[in-house]
């Protein structure tokens, strides 16, 4: 009996033991899944407000302004120990954090030349869990777009050259039956015994040609005249560089910059605003930019393929020219300038200012550069000939008016030439002295 | 016609042309941007002697680190008052170098941020960063992280010119926010 009483005690409270242990278990599961709940980001809100709050200072994969990103939360918690409540702080009080002496804090800051990170005290636990989770995130399998394009060439260049050959085989085909016709027919007209028209003997023709001197006068003349203008056209065409296409050191597309991406060429041409000179960009314009694309999009250097060029190719060489540590993200201090090419250059004794069109004149650059957003290769648009300048000062009427330093002299020259809208040239645009002396 | 083929094959498009009478059209003294013995280095763009300063620039006392910001942030103001302010100008600076990135607004939404070259322009009404008259002009001169220097190509006044239109900027868009927050 007792036994079996102390057995069936036992029991019970093994029973109630695994009931509590069950219970506890339950909890235990509930607070952890909750816990995992609210550390659980969403990685696409992620991505957006870290493109928006981080990715000027981060990349996930290299280094820029501040560190690489990719799976922080877990390179910290393992190599340094540190957790999500570390990363909240520096995170939205990064300064505080270096004064109040926390070790690694310090060390990162000193490992960036004393660049502070920017407090986001906006960001909620939420917002910085789900920035972690896109950090998380495995890096996209690059898709091989570059591939594709190239195929496609191929497919769209094979078409052509089968017509092309095609043709070929067909005119060959057609000559050959042409002789082959008329062997028979020969072969008949011999077989039949026909006379195949025995030609006359009569004086050949140059002979007659030579005879007639009035024609070999006219003939004469005509070559005259005619290799006269031919050599006028090829004498009036020295000095003139239009379609003038050098290939550049480094290669630049105009086509991305100012036609897709939409840059003002103002931008890095800036001294076309104040000056004579439009200016060669210095490379740390382009630097502006290409310090934190030192890649370009893949679609981007698919399109590069079509024309030839690896995109990627020629932002190392800008980085070798500036002398730009990719891997550092530091200027090395070890530059060599770049020898660009120039296309326009006006002859010495003609005086152009750009800063007079583009400014005072309100000229769009493309007005004598051409279409430049549409150009991979920059070339020479307009002739800059002499009479390419005269005859746009002759036709471009002057903005006169709300102009009041101009007011009394536009009208006077109105009433001069009776007339409402003032060209350049009559407001002395074609003076010799305006551009040469 | 051979004549002519031989003309045309004197031209290519990736050489420049013959000249007549070159000793016109070459330029005897140095040209921008050339090469030139008349320098050590060989090259005609030179950089100021140190020590000096070139003419229409001034001296900038603000040092290019975190304490410089954080002072040009506090102390630095602005050598323009409201009557010098040129707003259309400042403007038109404004959509040449800085709204490509930082948007027409303000908002940090240039079209380089739509399309995803560049990412992470804030936004000027950004809290954390808190700009001011001395910071917006200490980063136009040094640039700031991922942002180059624009001091080559705005000058002194153009720079405070475009500072003032970025604090119009953001004075309209957290009055755009409060707007909102109101709703």
């Amino acid at each position: 009996m007792e036994d079996n009483s102390t057995n069936n005690m036992q029991q019970v409270i093994l029973r109630k033991l695994t009931s509590t242990v069950l219970r506890l278990g339950f909890i235990v599961l509930l607070t952890f899944s909750t816990s995992l709940k609210a550390q659980e980001g969403d990685p696409v809100k992620g991505k957006s407000l870290y493109n928006a709050n981080c990715a000027a200072c981060h990349k996930l994969d290299s280094k820029m302004t501040g560190p690489a990103l990719r799976n922080v939360e877990t390179r910290l918690q393992e190599t340094e120990g540190l957790g999500r409540e570390w990363l909240n702080s520096w995170i939205r009080n990064s300064a505080g954090m270096i004064k109040s002496g926390d070790a690694y804090a310090n060390k990162i800051y000193k490992e960036y030349n004393g660049t502070a990170m920017t407090a986001f005290p906006t960001l909620s636990d939420q917002d910085i869990s789900d920035i972690l989770a896109y950090t998380a995130e495995e890096p996209a399998v690059a898709a091989a777009p570059p591939t594709d394009p190239s195929g496609q060439t191929q497919e769209t260049g094979t078409p052509n050259k089968l017509i092309l050959g095609a043709l070929a085989l067909l005119f060959g085909l057609l000559a050959m039956a042409l002789i082959l016709v008329r062997r028979t027919l020969n072969s008949f007209a011999d077989a039949k015994g026909v006379d195949v028209a025995a030609r006359e003997k009569s004086t050949p023709i140059w002979k007659a040609f030579v005879q007639n001197q009035f024609l070999v006068l006219v003939t004469v003349i005509i070559l005259l005249l005619a290799s006269a203008y031919f050599v006028f056209g090829y004498l009036s065409q020295i000095g003139i560089d239009q379609g003038y296409e050098p290939v550049q050191p480094i290669h630049y597309s105009h086509r991305i910059h100012a036609g897709d991406n939409g840059i003002d060429c103002k931008y890095c041409h800036s001294s076309a605003r104040v000056s004579k000179h439009s200016g060669i960009p210095s490379l740390n314009i382009c630097m502006n930019c290409h310090k934190s694309i030192a890649e370009v999009a893949p679609e981007t250097l698919a399109e590069g393929q079509e024309f030839g060029v690896d995109y990627n190719a020629e932002i190392q060489k800008l980085y070798a020219a500036v002398g730009w540590n990719q891997a550092d993200q530091s200027y090395t201090g070890e530059s060599q300038p770049v020898k660009w090419i120039r296309i326009h250059n006006l002859p010495d004794f003609a005086y152009f200012n750009h800063s007079q069109h583009v400014m005072v004149g309100g000229i769009e650059c493309q007005t004598c550069h051409g279409p430049v957003q549409e150009m991979e290769v920059m070339y020479q648009f307009s002739p800059l000939t002499m009479g390419w300048c005269i005859n746009c000062h002759r036709e471009t009427n002057v903005k006169v008016e709300d102009n009041a330093y101009y007011t009394k002299i536009h009208e006077q020259l109105s009433k001069k030439y009776g007339v409402d809208k003032l060209t350049v040239a009559q407001m002395g645009g074609l003076e010799c002295g305006k551009c040469h002396y | 016609m051979i004549v002519l083929i031989l003309f045309a094959s004197c031209k290519k498009d990736s050489r420049p042309n013959y000249q007549f009478m070159p000793n016109m059209y070459e330029p005897v003294g140095y040209e921008a941007y050339s090469e030139s013995d008349a320098f050590r280095n060989g090259r005609e763009a030179q950089l100021p002697v140190d020590g000096t300063i070139a003419r229409g620039h001034d001296l900038y006392e603000f040092e290019n680190t975190n304490e410089g910001y954080l002072n040009a942030k506090a102390n630095l103001l602005s050598p323009l008052d409201s009557t010098e302010v040129d707003e259309s100008k400042a403007a038109q600076l404004y959509s040449i170098y800085c709204a490509i990135c930082h948007g027409n607004k303000g908002d940090g939404q240039g079209n380089l941020v739509k399309r995803e070259k560049i990412l992470g322009v804030p936004s000027y009404n950004d809290v954390g960063r808190a700009i001011t008259l001395g910071s917006i002009h200490h980063v136009i001169y040094y640039g700031r992280n991922s942002m180059g220097s624009y001091a080559n190509q705005l000058n002194e006044e153009e720079r405070w010119q475009v500072t003032h239109y970025v604090m119009k900027l953001k004075s309209e868009l957290e009055g755009s926010q409060t707007v909102k927050d109101s709703i």
